[in-house]
């Protein structure tokens, strides 16, 4: 039997159903092109900018080598720099934030997808924890000043006067300080914190939770034991973006966190963050200060780096071992 | 976008009309898209004419007198409808950069300039002083209205050396005033600042603990006590001491002004106890010698009833101009500062040049070519 072979013997002229045209074809490779170009770009971009930024902190970085990071003054009358109690202020106040941010984060996540309310609130609720996501830093350090601060004051007097044998409560809150700032660094990573896992836990099958109750799990066994696990991978992705937000966060722990270099394990100190430090030194820093400043910058992407490969790290070591349970 | 379909013959009804309401859409969304284009268009036309023919004079420098220039800026562009002069608040030591890398037409700074930047400009730099300020020390102490500070206790508290309230050196200068037993939180400026440098001239030229410590600069290392926080800005500065019970920091005199904070009476030279006030601030002012290159210091004014913490603070013009144009309306402009933009000094919280000042840094202006 003899069949025709190309389609265009079977098509009429004038119907929807035709193989492409040399302008299709062209438009096709043309975006495929722009979409490869982009891709790289990207990639290029982050070299650029590393580039850039290492260079202008290799001088600084030949001359102080790691004296810098293990330093503790700042001065810059006698040029000596260090920027331990930075490293220190970025990660406690990150770590601290997370904690907090990410427990409620992850509570609200499985309030709004466990069928605790009806369908019209959940959706209010969603709305208004991604609102906070829009509110711009600067007011969120305004309000801390003005709002926060005051409120927490009778409790961190408190805290101080019958707890301060404890190394986190050893001192008084002087305004601005670690306590404050970690609070709205939580709430500023909590919608990121919450959207994601809200999306890990819808991600699962329903069949998954079904067998649970099928096995005559209560229905919080069911969630704590079943699904939470099962979501494990997309929460742990939700806790290091937010944390890397905390580490890089600028304006709020710029006005909060009091600038001052202390290296203290007190909640209630005044502290200062690798972030807070560039945006506040930045704009009058004489020549010899911009190579020092360059060199925090490329420290604080070097810490944001080991923070998401060891996320992926353990997701991947924890997704070997234990995930397929 | 819709891509538009040639409807066929071939095709049911229904995907006809859908196809239909399709292009309709398509048609709506193109007349609105060519709408948005043309009010572009045209928007961008007109703001382009009306910028086009103006001068354009462009400044950039000090936070501290930013309030009364930026007044000044306007009411002058105002009344002079072919000349625009922009002011861009960076801080005094960004000023003073761009001003070396001739990205502006003038500059402003507390801190003048040292011989070293001078040099580095080959057209030679006119300074001139246009405004003055006093910085006050501000606290937060409820049922305190009044405090008075002697000269050896300021330093000390600003060095974490009296660390209470209490402290019988600071009762010795307030008789009969109650201090509650209180930590001292002092704040301080966490950016890089003019106000901090006029500071610390000022604590380095009567503290000898002072100027062998954190000495003079627009940032110093301050003692480190977990009572010693950091904000930036004046603004930031004002808005922790008012929220703080027990602070004490040091501000610009427009900024207490606006913001009612209570201030300290500091004692003087001669050791009498001075409010912040314009009077206090011309009274030291007028002590004041101006050399030719009107680079003048006031870290330890003269006169009973001087207050202590004074600083003018200068604008930064090129002595040689490419545009000669340029060169006109600079010194016009200057000659409204001078004249008519004094009147304003009082009201925004700044000190008014004195006279023989004024005439000084006029004839001096004749420079700018």
């Amino acid at each position: 039997m003899d069949l025709p072979v190309t389609n265009q013997a079977v098509t009429p002229e004038d119907s929807i159903c035709q193989p492409p045209s040399a302008g299709d074809k062209l438009v096709d490779k043309i975006f495929r092109a722009l979409t490869f170009a982009f891709a790289w770009l990207t990639l290029f971009l982050i070299v650029y900018i590393v580039y850039r930024i290492g260079g202008t902190a290799l001088p600084a970085i030949k001359e102080r080598g790691l004296g810098f990071l293990t330093g503790t003054t700042w001065d810059p009358n006698q040029q000596i720099y260090g920027i331990l109690p930075e490293i220190w202020g970025t990660m406690y106040s990150s770590l601290l934030a997370l904690f907090i941010g990410g427990f409620f984060g992850i509570a609200i996540a499985v309030f709004l997808t466990q069928d605790f309310l009806p369908h019209k609130i959940r959706i209010v609720l969603k709305s208004t924890i991604e609102l906070l996501a829009a509110i711009p830093s600067v007011v969120y350090g305004l309000w801390g000043i003005f709002v926060l601060i005051p409120l927490i004051r009778p409790l961190a007097d408190w805290l101080f006067v019958h707890l301060g044998w404890l190394p986190f409560f050893s001192t008084t809150l002087s305004g601005p300080g670690m306590f404050p700032a970690a609070l709205v660094l939580s709430i500023m990573i909590l919608p990121t914190v919450a959207a994601i896992s809200q999306d890990a836990l819808s991600a699962i099958p329903a069949k998954i939770k079904e067998a649970a109750f099928g096995m005559g799990t209560t229905r919080w066994e069911a969630i704590l034991k079943v699904l939470l696990p099962t979501a494990a991978r997309g929460i742990f992705g939700a806790l290091v973006l937010g944390l890397g937000r905390a580490l890089g966060e600028t304006m709020a722990l710029a006005m909060l966190v009091g600038n001052s270099n202390q290296l203290t394990l007190s909640l209630f100190s005044p502290a200062n963050t690798l972030a807070a430090l560039l945006a506040l030194n930045f704009p009058e820093a004489s020549d010899l200060e911009i190579g020092v400043l360059m060199y925090a910058a490329v420290i604080l992407l070097v810490i944001t780096l080991l923070v998401n490969i060891g996320g992926e790290m353990i997701i991947s070591y924890s997704e070997r071992s234990g995930g397929r349970k | 976008m819709v891509p538009s379909v040639t409807i066929t013959p071939l095709m049911p009804y229904g995907a006809a009309k859908q196809l239909t309401i399709l292009s309709e859409e398509h048609m709506k969304r193109s007349t609105f898209v060519k709408a948005a284009v043309m009010a572009l268009a045209l928007t961008v036309a007109a703001g382009s004419s009306a910028i086009a023919g103006k001068t354009r004079i462009t400044g950039s420098g000090a936070s501290f007198p930013f309030p009364i220039y930026s007044t000044w800026f306007k009411i002058y562009s105002r009344a002079h409808k072919d000349i625009i002069v922009d002011y861009q608040s960076k801080g005094s030591g960004a000023g003073i950069r761009d001003f070396i890398n001739h990205t502006v037409d003038f500059a402003a700074s507390d801190a003048a300039m040292n011989d070293k930047e001078i040099a580095q400009v080959k057209e030679g730099v006119q300074l001139l002083p246009m405004i003055a300020g006093e910085i006050v020390l501000s606290y937060n102490l409820k049922g305190v209205p009044e405090l008075k500070l002697s000269r050896d206790v300021y330093p000390a508290i600003f060095l974490g050396k009296i660390t209470k309230w209490n402290d019988p050196a600071i009762a010795k200068s307030n008789p009969g005033v109650n201090l509650p037993d209180l930590p001292i939180t002092v704040v301080h400026r966490a950016d890089s600042s003019g106000t901090t440098f006029v500071f610390t001239t000022h604590l380095s030229a009567i503290s000898n603990d002072w100027k062998n410590g954190p000495g003079i600069g627009k940032t110093v290392k301050w003692a480190s006590s977990s009572k010693m926080v950091a904000a930036p800005k004046n603004a930031g500065v004002t808005a922790v001491i008012r929220q703080t019970p027990g602070a004490i920091g040091y501000i610009e005199y427009g900024y207490a002004k606006m913001a009612k904070v209570p201030m300290v009476s500091l004692q003087n030279k001669e050791g009498n106890y001075i409010k912040p006030s314009m009077k206090s601030g011309q009274a030291a002012l007028a002590n004041a010698k101006i050399p030719a290159d009107m680079r003048v210091w006031l870290p330890n004014p003269d006169g009973k009833d001087s207050y202590p913490i004074a600083t003018y603070t200068w604008m930064l013009f090129y002595k040689k101009y490419a545009d000669p144009k340029k060169a006109a309306i600079l010194k016009d402009l200057v000659k409204f500062c001078l004249h008519d933009g004094q009147k304003m000094a009082d009201k925004l919280g700044y000190i008014p040049l004195p006279a023989n000042v004024v005439k000084k840094v006029e004839a001096a202006s004749h420079n700018i070519q």
